[in-house]
């Protein structure tokens, strides 16, 4: 079944918002091993400016990947998730996300493509905090593969 | 202005720790039988965690864990991780194709596994000043 074009523009409601723990920034940290200590020491963070541990660059993923199941849910929009492979990424970061953020996201359908039997779904999730405050704007295009 | 090479290496326990920490379970990136059913050689590593490699070697070139201002890959080949105790490398190479006078820095870089490109339009800007 082909995706409803007419998503595209369409914004769905703000996420509950995530808390940044400390501990969940170490553990990606870790896992990555990403052993600055700015990820993990909040002394070193604070040197550098910033309130708590700073979060590595593709961190975000870990929340907007939660929040993109608002989309991959929605029996309208119709992803068939067992056909789907990540294409692309993208982060443009206002600053970077530190314990301590409570942050919200917007995800919006920007594009829906059809090329060579498979489809191609690109979203923008706005990830800002609940104060207001815009933090990063992360893309995500993911191909559904068609039908071998 | 070619930036020194930095590899990193793989193996099917850092994809189990990289699954718990990002929460992305999807079993192509632990489970063989699983994976070749959907037509994979066998379990790949998650796209996300060859960015999460990327995304250190632009930081370390940069010379700041907080210095990444836009960051983009596209996933053009999977990383295929055998079970076994050494797994698979993962070399990342960067030139730098401008440096803006806002103290910007933009690189493309190239991210290879046992050769191949993995990655494309793989582009990173960071902060060089301040």
């Amino acid at each position: 079944m082909p995706l409803d074009q007419s998503f595209v523009g369409r914004t769905y409601p703000p996420t509950a918002p995530y808390q940044v723990g400390r501990e969940k920034i170490r553990e990606f940290a870790t896992a990555i091993g990403a052993t600055d200590p700015a990820h993990h020491d909040p002394e070193a963070a604070r040197a550098m400016g910033h309130p708590d541990v700073v979060a590595p660059p593709t961190f975000p993923v870990v929340i907007t990947m939660a929040a993109s199941r608002q989309l991959i849910e929605d029996p309208a929009l119709g992803i068939d998730y067992s056909r789907v492979v990540h294409g692309d990424q993208r982060f443009a970061y206002s600053r970077p996300v530190v314990a301590g953020d409570e942050l919200v996201c917007v995800n919006t359908v920007e594009d829906i493509t059809s090329r060579g039997g498979h489809e191609f779904l690109t979203t923008r999730t706005d990830v800002s905090t609940t104060a207001g405050e815009s933090v990063v704007a992360v893309w995500s295009k993911l191909v559904v593969r068609g039908e071998a | 202005m070619e930036l020194p090479t930095q590899t990193f290496r793989v193996t099917r326990a850092d994809l189990i720790r990289y699954a718990g920490a990002s929460g992305d379970f999807n079993p192509i990136h632990w489970n063989d039988r699983f994976a070749t059913t959907v037509g994979l050689p066998g379990v790949i590593a998650h796209g996300m965690f060859t960015m999460a490699f990327v995304g250190r070697a632009v930081t370390t070139w940069a010379g700041s864990p907080d210095a990444v201002v836009d960051f983009g890959v596209r996933f053009t080949r999977p990383v295929v991780v055998p079970d076994d105790d050494s797994g698979t490398e993962i070399v990342v190479t960067a030139v730098v194709r401008e440096v803006t006078e806002a103290g910007l820095t933009r690189l493309d870089v190239t991210a290879t596994c046992l050769g191949e490109k993995v990655l494309s339009q793989a582009r990173a800007t960071v902060r060089t000043t301040g």
